[in-house]
């Protein structure tokens, strides 16, 4: 009876998961209880305030082309140990915005400082340094699909290594059991020899979510992790990624399309409209004001995934 | 049911025009056909009634006999030799190609005048066709084995170049930027990216140009006077059409072997 009154709590709280899937969302819900079991637990208003400032982004443009603004003098903080997600319509800039994070793409103008530092303009071995400490997983893992999955978490300790020992595979020891560690954590210990094309979505992207651990980074930077991926296997990448916050204290920033997962796994969200901060605030704030604010539709016309 | 479009389905012209597009191609094409025919005075229907008599006279003079069979060891020793300069010809063509290929590609270049260079370098390697190659060096080099290698390298290295660079542009696009933003290197990115994401389709592509190049070698010997096409042109103009038929049939054959092989390689790596 307890884990039917479980079942129905979250069915309860996440039918905005996939409502046309109810059923197939419902077994995959119980299959992850067994495993987690854990509620989602995200800070309170107040506890986000005492958190540490890790990075703050100052007036940052961008501009593809002369006069056409991606985004718009964007300013911002990120907690350390903060879930942050951001929700925005596509070509709202929110890829653009986490690239520059990590100077992927570089800002037009604007200053973003990352653990005391301006990495605005750090270039060689100092921006390598600065990526090292910045992991990032993506919406198509991006992961060499010929190799296999140890492989490609090793290359998370690149950054570490000169070109040398990175071409020829100088992994320490402790690195490998590092490794190691972490696949397991992630459960895809089975598939350790497989090549990464034999993986599903789900798995890659938890190779990539340990590429990104490997690097032993202060900031995961997420770019749509589970929009190409179905409702039960986003789920346990969300709580996996949710997990890694909670418990290891690194800060991770998401891009979303879903509305719903972001409050529901986020201890604050950022909306972006047109390049511009439009929200940035509490899941608990996000109303329909916010919705029309970032999407410029009503909140009943959104469809809910 | 209820109408609720507003768009009149016979107002949807899009399939008439396409059609429309299909049948006049069809009208040029012929047309053009029936034009140059009547200007280089071909018959069609000539050419194609003297097929048979032409069939007829292969059969008569190029059925070879036995004592012409005799000639097969000197005949697969310089098949050997130019199924060898190919495979040498490409091969290093290979090895120069990925160089200019990741310089050229826009993924992995270091400089863009770097990059523009090593594209014009392969695009007017690969611009000139290998048959002038070959004529264009046997007047610096004369008639010998390094002037087939030299037209053979030149004309597969820039089709390489360029084949290898779309794979490379193609492919690793994603891991590529994966891989930078872990703070990996230059040449972390080559060969921890690139290259394994890029080998089976760049060894698929140094398959086919062997291939090719096996084709290409006996027209490449007809000039330069060396391997199987200096055989082959030789006995062709001693009117031996037995002999012709024999080289002709036993390149055929290898031309196919070479393939069979290279498909089951292919079948292995990709």
């Amino acid at each position: 009876m307890a884990v039917d009154s479980k079942v129905k709590e979250v069915t309860e709280t996440r039918t905005d998961f996939n409502n046309k899937e109810a059923e197939e969302v419902l077994i995959s819900f119980d299959e992850d209880l067994e495993i987690t079991g854990d509620e989602v637990e995200i800070a309170t208003k107040e506890e986000l305030k005492e958190m540490p400032v890790i990075m703050s982004i100052e007036n940052l443009n961008k501009e593809y082309s002369k006069g056409k603004s991606v985004l718009k003098d964007v300013n911002f903080e990120i907690k350390q140990g903060e879930l942050l997600s951001i929700i925005g319509p596509s070509g709202a800039g929110k890829s653009t915005l986490l690239r520059s994070i990590n100077r992927m793409i570089e800002p037009t103008s604007g200053k973003i400082t990352f653990d005391k530092q301006n990495i605005t303009n750090v270039k060689g071995r100092d921006l390598r340094n600065m990526r090292t400490n910045i992991g990032m997983i993506f919406q198509h893992y991006n992961l060499v699909d010929r190799l296999s999955v140890f492989e490609n978490v090793m290359h998370g300790t690149l950054g570490y290594k000169n070109s040398l020992q990175g071409i020829f595979s100088l992994y320490t020891e402790s690195e490998k059991e590092e490794a190691i560690d972490i696949i397991t954590e992630l459960g895809i210990e089975d598939h350790i020899y497989k090549r990464c094309d034999e993986l599903s979505g789900g798995q890659k992207q938890r190779v990539g979510i340990a590429r990104a651990l490997v690097q032993k980074p202060k900031i995961i930077l997420c770019d749509e992790p589970i929009a190409s991926l179905d409702p039960s296997s986003s789920r346990v990448i969300m709580e996996h990624l949710r997990k890694i916050c909670s418990e290891k204290g690194i800060t991770v920033i998401v891009n979303l399309h879903q509305v719903d997962v972001a409050k529901n796994y986020s201890d604050r969200i950022i909306g972006l409209n047109s390049g511009e901060i439009v929200f940035n605030g509490h899941p608990t704030e996000i109303n329909k004001e916010v919705i029309q604010a970032v999407y410029g539709t009503d909140f009943d016309d959104l469809i809910m995934e | 049911m209820s109408k609720t479009s507003t768009i009149n389905a016979n107002e949807i012209t899009i399939i008439q025009k396409k059609n429309l597009y299909l049948l006049l191609t069809v009208v040029v094409i012929v047309g053009l056909i029936m034009l140059a025919g009547y200007i280089t005075e071909y018959s069609h229907v000539e050419g194609i009634m003297s097929i048979p008599a032409a069939m007829s006279w292969m059969a008569s003079n190029m059925w070879f006999s036995q004592s012409t069979l005799s000639n097969l060891g000197s005949v697969m020793r310089l098949l050997w030799e130019t199924i060898l300069i190919s495979i040498v010809s490409t091969t290093t063509a290979a090895v120069f190609a990925v160089v200019f290929a990741l310089l050229g590609s826009k993924l992995t270049y270091i400089n863009k005048p770097l990059m523009y260079a090593a594209k014009i370098v392969a695009s007017i390697s690969r611009n000139i066709p290998v048959v002038a190659w070959a004529l264009i060096l046997v007047i610096s080099f004369g008639t010998n084995s390094m002037t087939g290698f030299l037209a053979l390298f030149f004309g597969s290295f820039g089709f390489l170049v360029r084949a290898f660079l779309e794979t490379i542009d193609e492919g690793s696009e994603d891991s590529v930027e994966a891989l930078k933003a872990t703070g990996a290197t230059y040449w972390h990115t080559i060969f921890k990216a690139v290259l394994p994401d890029s080998m089976p389709q760049m060894f698929s592509w140094i398959l086919f140009m062997i291939e090719t190049n096996i084709r290409s070698a006996t027209l490449v010997g007809l000039l330069t006077g060396t391997g199987i096409g200096y055989l082959f042109d030789l006995y062709y103009k001693q009117l031996n059409y037995e002999m012709v038929s024999l080289i002709t049939l036993a390149i055929v054959l290898a031309v196919l072997v070479i393939e069979a092989i290279s498909n089951i390689i292919r079948r292995e790596i990709l």
